[in-house]
């Protein structure tokens, strides 16, 4: 009797907590960076000292060693040239964070939207899957000057579209991996209540994908700032991307390195806008 | 509604059999079940695993439709979740996101039903059950027991003719369970209400029960009715009495042997 009750087992849901899939695979388990919480002053007094060292450390050791700076300029230069030249970088700052903006809102959009629908449809998303996880694996950047000898070197919309398929599918798979996590005692619950199988969507299975969503968008952020930029480095005449190649290739390192300190500004902005968002939406899981 | 005390039975189950199909071909849970329950009663459903209880609970809830027989509420069919009915989950199922507070509205959400007229019953429900001043708390930070009182007092909430008990205490310590026991009895009484409990702990049936159904292995069909006269309120102390320890025996005797034992109580 013991197998029978196995088989039985599979088609009259039980409600043990531990149904959910991919559980541990938090938003914090993805970061490695759970201890991110700054608490109290005591905290953040550390944090400013150590980057005080490593900063004060690496000019002293720039300064004794007489390292030119065309090899590596001092963190000094390097502040120097951020406030001298900023209204110069100003302009391809924006830029870049224009195309991030549009083509993230793009590829998130489309990326939730199929997440949504493939995962009520196991058929659909057997077939699509393949051609995601192509999308995730090959470099969108070497689309970049295919796209522009298309729609013109100055246009943006070939970044837009590279930024888009970098940042989409990643949104995508996260979503995805959150949707297929269906706990049937939750979704009978609410069927008791004479849920609707929007309700059911809108109550149960988003609220309960929404920790992995904000994954996935953290994620498509981060890799759609690298996308962004690579794009601009290969294809464009302008964005942070393209500051990079230019400042090197006349080996301006002080200018080179402040555009690298924008760029990790960005993505760490990106990364704490996404912790907060996790801690108010994806609290409930950890 | 139909009118009570008409002489038609208020919660009819008749010729139910439910049949699941299995990677080892048709398995029959149920088979020819037929039960009647009373207005305001209070039936258990007890059973060793596989003897089809939660299949039967779950085909009256409306949640899972037999394969043939018909379950008739107040006159008309049951074939989706009638808004009089309500379920207590074998593992509290609360939404992990939602407070406490949150949680008890969970269900007026879905039916589009202001909750307000209700908040009143369901903060004192919340203070009968010992969870006043816990509504902003998430379910993960309330012990076991706490979200399965929570889980009850949802159910309660939204004042439901009839409830649907699918083992709501198995998970928890004997203790509680006692506690959960009492609890359950002391809203019941004078409530009116329709209460169907599953369950395979028997002194908790025989506690609780004004009948408790005994289901035979599978397929569940029903060894024997047992009708539990014992004097309410009835206390955790009258457990470890004769008349009760009598009555839990013969119907551990029946479970064992399939069929009610000779000298078993007629329903």
């Amino acid at each position: 009797m013991s197998q029978r009750d196995g088989n039985l087992a599979e088609t009259i849901p039980t409600f043990d907590d531990d149904v959910n899939a991919g559980r541990g695979v938090g938003l914090s388990g993805m970061t490695g960076l759970s201890a991110g919480t700054i608490h109290g002053w005591r905290d953040a007094i550390v944090i400013v000292l150590v980057a005080v060292v490593i900063i004060g450390g690496l000019q002293i050791w720039l300064t004794v060693s007489d390292t030119p700076a065309y090899v590596m300029p001092k963190p000094s230069e390097i502040g120097a040239a951020l406030v001298d030249n900023f209204p110069l970088f100003w302009p391809h700052i924006l830029s870049t964070l224009q195309v991030l903006v549009i083509g993230y809102a793009i590829g998130t959009s489309i990326g939730l939207v199929l997440a949504a629908t493939i995962t009520q449809v196991p058929f659909i998303e057997k077939v699509i899957t393949p051609y995601i996880l192509l999308l995730v694996t090959t470099p969108m950047l070497a689309l970049v000057p295919l796209l522009g000898a298309k729609l013109g070197y100055d246009s943006i919309a070939p970044r837009i579209i590279v930024v888009a398929l970098a940042s989409g599918p990643m949104v995508m798979i996260n979503a995805a991996t959150g949707f297929r996590r269906t706990d049937l005692g939750k979704i009978a619950l609410a069927r008791s209540y004479g849920a609707s199988t929007i309700q059911i969507f809108t109550k149960i299975r988003f609220p309960m994908a929404l920790p992995m969503i904000i994954v996935g968008l953290m994620i498509g952020a981060i890799f759609g700032l690298l996308t962004a930029v690579g794009a601009e480095m290969v294809g464009s005449s302008e964005g942070l991307g393209n500051r990079l190649v230019y400042y090197s290739s006349r080996v301006q390192m002080d200018n080179f390195f402040a555009i690298i300190v924008i760029l990790a500004v960005i993505g760490i902005t990106d990364y704490v806008i996404f912790y907060w968002i996790g801690k108010k939406w994806a609290s409930w899981q950890s | 509604m139909s009118d009570p005390g008409s002489g038609t039975p208020f919660l009819t189950i008749e010729h139910a059999t439910k049949t699941y199909d299995t990677g080892s071909g048709p398995l029959t849970a149920i088979e020819d079940l037929n039960l009647s329950i009373d207005r305001g009663e209070f039936v258990c459903v007890l059973g060793p695993s596989g003897s089809g209880k939660s299949t039967l609970l779950w085909a009256i809830s409306g949640l899972h439709p037999l394969t043939s027989g018909t379950i008739t509420l107040n006159g008309r069919p049951v074939t989706s979740p009638p808004r009089e009915m309500g379920m207590v989950f074998q593992d509290a199922n609360l939404l992990p996101w939602r407070n406490l507070w949150e949680n008890m509205l969970f269900p007026f959400e879905i039916r589009r039903q202001r909750s307000e007229p209700h908040h009143e019953r369901i903060r004192e429900l919340l203070r009968l059950t010992g969870l006043a001043g816990f509504e902003k708390k998430m379910p993960l930070e309330l012990s076991g027991g706490m979200r399965q009182r929570a889980s009850i007092v949802r159910c309660l909430g939204f004042d439901p003719e009839v409830i649907l008990m699918d083992e709501p205490f198995g998970a928890l310590d004997a203790f509680t369970r006692d506690e959960m026991n009492l609890l359950i009895q002391n809203i019941w009484l004078g409530s009116g209400k329709t209460v169907i409990f599953v369950t395979h702990n028997i002194t908790e049936a025989v506690f609780l029960a004004d009948r408790v159904v005994v289901l035979s292995p599978r397929p569940g069909r029903i060894a024997h009715i047992f009708e539990i006269d014992l004097p309410r309120p009835r206390t955790i102390d009258q457990t470890l009495e004769p008349p009760f320890i009598e009555q839990v025996q013969r119907i551990k005797a029946t479970i064992e042997r399939g069929q009610p034992a000779r000298t078993g109580a007629m329903a």
